[in-house]
């Protein structure tokens, strides 16, 4: 029987070439990461990539019919159906509204946060956090009840004031009144994130810094907008990209909310859509190029924030 | 550094070859082929609210079809009809972990049956005797492009639920056609400001077909092997057109009624907010006991021309073999046996579902007369959604509650409507 010895000690001095050159140590700290976010990440977006070019549907999953390889013909059927443009352009102005209303909200409490004495700081925090922690599919049920037409609190104090109008008034009817009522659902349970993480950066400005500027004569907003916001932009990065990925994936708040899509689908935004057009109707090919599409949209966009948030920061 | 570069090139050509040579997966569905007459068979049936009843039922009929079979245990599993897709997505693509037979709702069968799930079973179905009391309407439910798939157990058909203390306060006569219908809606709404005339919403699909049905349209009509959409035609338009001004303010404001499934609709009426709903016998047990039990009526909708009835929809679920199965016969026996006529008597007790057989029909009309409007609907004829796979996306996507819900919130005019619901129903139907 051969000893096994000189392999080993072959890789050995292999391994040990590899050390010194310091080319395998990284790489060997980096393979758990590697491993999971290979496993979690590129591979199902590998997957969804595969399965967007094929005609992929149920008959094709159980190998009821053959498979086929389709092109582009996704990605065709896709953009040229005028119901995709519209629910493209919904999500787009719907989005950019819940990121534009998360920030303010969240921005402004923050600040109010900072002017606060302790305990009720702890108060406005600790609603925060009740926000922050319930179930988007539970308070959107809460949103819903509120709203209601008949029973709903807010219709029946709107009637009480006088307002009869809006007794039994649908707030879900018509597309704008529908996507407000999510909107406001949207920005209750994802300001506190921005509040809390924008308080942080607040708080992380030395105090020397305002009290120069001050010294210098620079009014309150001067120093909001000329020492504050810049020394905030991490943290701004931060929340305003985690906003628009949020907002730009909602499901569970429409879904909810207007019963799957709304009237006639008015309230329809590419998650929901990609949804019924995937699971529902169980053409998986169709679905995943609506995800395909998403992602690059989505990796655009942030790819262009950060840009512009960089090249802001060259000039000051 | 001089390795690096072939290292790279490695790197993307396996790449490469990776993406050429992987296609996405596909499930060989294909059974062993055995026909095993021993062991356990799995059975799924759907969950109901009220459970009791029917596992009671069920129970009793395993016990029987194991005391006729040595050696075999049936085993039970209830699964949810909400996540029913699912599950039976799943059970198509492992057939190990699929059942022997499956309770399946009727509008769902073209679609498995594409997906090559279900066992085509007209062989062993040919001499049963039992089979031949099931009308035409209601056999072609478990029918797809000739072959037969299942056996219907039982049906839920809808009928025209209205108060009868409304009626006679109001001196309104009971409708005896669809024009009467409308026309007793928008009375009672005109007198009673705060009740619906006829709770019938946008979202319900089955409440608003027969409209168009008794006005002599249809969702799609059969050419050769393919559908083409038929929503567009004069007499389905007529139809749209008398369902729209039931969703108006006059009857049932679409502020209110635009989005309202069939169950939001009947649940309405038994609140006491509605005159008029169109409600399933699957609902008659709420509606008994419900407040409005003692003044609540019960015919056939009716149709067009006086002493007509509106056909409705022959919902209902069938029992099924899965293709994959190693216990074909044993399958289609217990199918056989459950679907057969004391089960479905023994159903109807339990869980009020109305049973597929003829002959237990008639005997249930005559000890029952709560049920004998719905088993007249039926006996009338009644209809069902196109038999092919692409129902499933068109009922996902909610091509004909658009329609209506355009229509009733005037975005657009029936012309208009049905004209681009039919597009979308021919590109689903072409989509195939």
């Amino acid at each position: 029987m051969a000893t096994p010895a000189p392999p080993l000690r072959a890789a050995g001095r292999a391994f040990a070439r590899l050390r010194r050159g310091g080319r395998l140590e990284p790489w060997a700290y980096l393979v758990p990461a590697l491993a999971v976010l290979g496993a979690l990440l590129v591979y199902p977006l590998y997957q969804l990539v595969l399965v967007s070019f094929y005609d992929y549907r149920q008959p094709q999953v159980t190998g009821a019919q053959p498979l086929r390889f389709s092109g582009w013909e996704n990605y065709r059927t896709l953009l040229g159906d005028p119901q995709f443009w519209e629910v493209l352009g919904n999500t787009v102005v719907f989005a950019g509204a819940c990121v534009t209303g998360t920030i303010a909200v969240g921005g402004c409490l923050a600040v109010l946060a900072t002017r606060l004495s302790a305990w009720v700081r702890t108060l406005l925090f600790l609603a925060a956090l009740g926000a922050w922690a319930t179930p988007a599919v539970t308070g959107s049920a809460v949103w819903l009840f509120l709203f209601d037409p008949s029973l709903g609190p807010v219709n029946q104090a709107l009637a009480a004031l006088g307002l009869t109008g809006f007794e039994g008034h649908s707030w879900t009817y018509t597309k704008w009144s529908a996507f407000g009522l999510v909107l406001s659902q949207v920005v209750w349970c994802s300001f506190p994130f921005v509040m809390v993480t924008l308080y942080a950066g607040i708080r992380s400005i030395p105090g020397e810094v305002i009290e120069a500027a001050r010294l210098d004569g620079a009014s309150t907003a001067r120093v909001a907008l000329s020492v504050m916001l810049p020394m905030l932009r991490p943290a701004m990065a931060v929340v305003t990209v985690q906003s628009i990925i949020w907002d730009f994936k909602i499901f569970t708040q429409i879904y909810i909310m207007t019963g799957g899509g709304g009237i006639a689908g008015q309230n329809l935004v590419l998650n929901v859509y990609a949804y019924q057009q995937a699971f529902a109707s169980g053409q998986y090919g169709l679905g995943s190029a609506i995800g395909v599409v998403t992602t690059a949209l989505l990796l655009m966009i942030s790819l262009v924030y950060l840009r512009a948030l960089r090249r802001q920061g060259e000039v000051l | 550094m001089r390795y690096r570069r072939p290292l790279r090139a490695g790197a993307l050509l396996g790449l490469a070859v990776l993406l050429a040579a992987c296609a996405p997966a596909q499930t060989d569905s294909a059974g062993t082929g055995e026909d095993s007459m021993e062991g356990t068979l799995r059975v799924w049936l759907f969950s109901e609210v009220d459970q009791d009843p029917k596992e009671k039922v069920v129970d009793d009929a395993v016990a029987e079809f194991e005391a006729a079979h040595e050696g075999v245990q049936v085993e039970i599993q209830y699964i949810p009809v909400d996540s029913r897709a699912e599950r039976f997505q799943g059970a198509f693509n492992d057939p190990s972990s699929a059942p022997d037979v499956a309770e399946y709702g009727n509008t769902d069968l073209a679609g498995y049956v594409e997906a090559g799930g279900f066992a085509d079973i007209s062989d062993e179905l040919a001499d049963w005797k039992p089979g031949e009391q099931i009308s035409d309407d209601v056999a072609a439910t478990a029918q797809v492009d000739g072959g037969t798939y299942g056996v219907p157990w039982f049906l839920g058909v809808r009928a025209l639920f209205y108060r009868t203390n409304v009626f006679e306060d109001l001196g309104i006569d009971t409708p005896r056609t669809l024009e009467e219908v409308v026309e007793a809606g928008r009375t009672v709404r005109e007198e009673k400001p705060d009740m619906l005339g006829l709770s019938s919403g946008g979202a319900y699909t089955y409440g608003f077909m027969p409209f168009i049905w008794a006005h002599g349209g249809d969702i799609a009509v059969q050419e050769g092997g393919s559908y083409t959409a038929a929503v567009d035609s004069a007499e389905a338009k007529a139809g749209l057109e008398l369902y729209s001004q039931v969703l108006s303010k006059d009857v049932c404001p679409p502020q209110t009624c635009a989005q309202m499934t069939g169950n939001e609709s009947v649940q309405n009426f038994i609140a006491g907010e509605a005159a008029m709903t169109v409600g399933g016998n699957f609902n008659l047990n709420a509606v008994e006991a419900g407040e409005v039990a003692d003044d609540t009526a019960v015919i056939p909708l009716p149709g067009t021309e006086p002493g007509s009835v509106a056909p409705a929809f022959a919902g209902g679920n069938n029992l099924g073999v899965l293709a994959g199965t190693d216990h074909r016969t044993l399958s289609v026996e217990f199918v056989q046996l459950l679907a057969g006529k004391k089960y479905q008597r023994a159903m109807y007790e339990a869980m009020g579902n109305l049973p597929t057989l003829g002959g237990v029909q008639s005997d249930v009309a005559a000890s029952d007369e709560d049920i004998a409007p719905f088993v007249e609907t039926l006996e009338s004829g009644t209809r069902f959604v196109p038999v092919t796979g692409a129902w499933a996306s068109i009922d996902a996507e909610g091509v004909l509650p658009t329609m209506v819900q355009r229509v009733a919130s005037g975005d657009a005019s029936v012309d208009k409507a049905a004209g681009d619901a039919a597009a979308s129903l021919d590109e689903s139907f072409g989509g195939e």
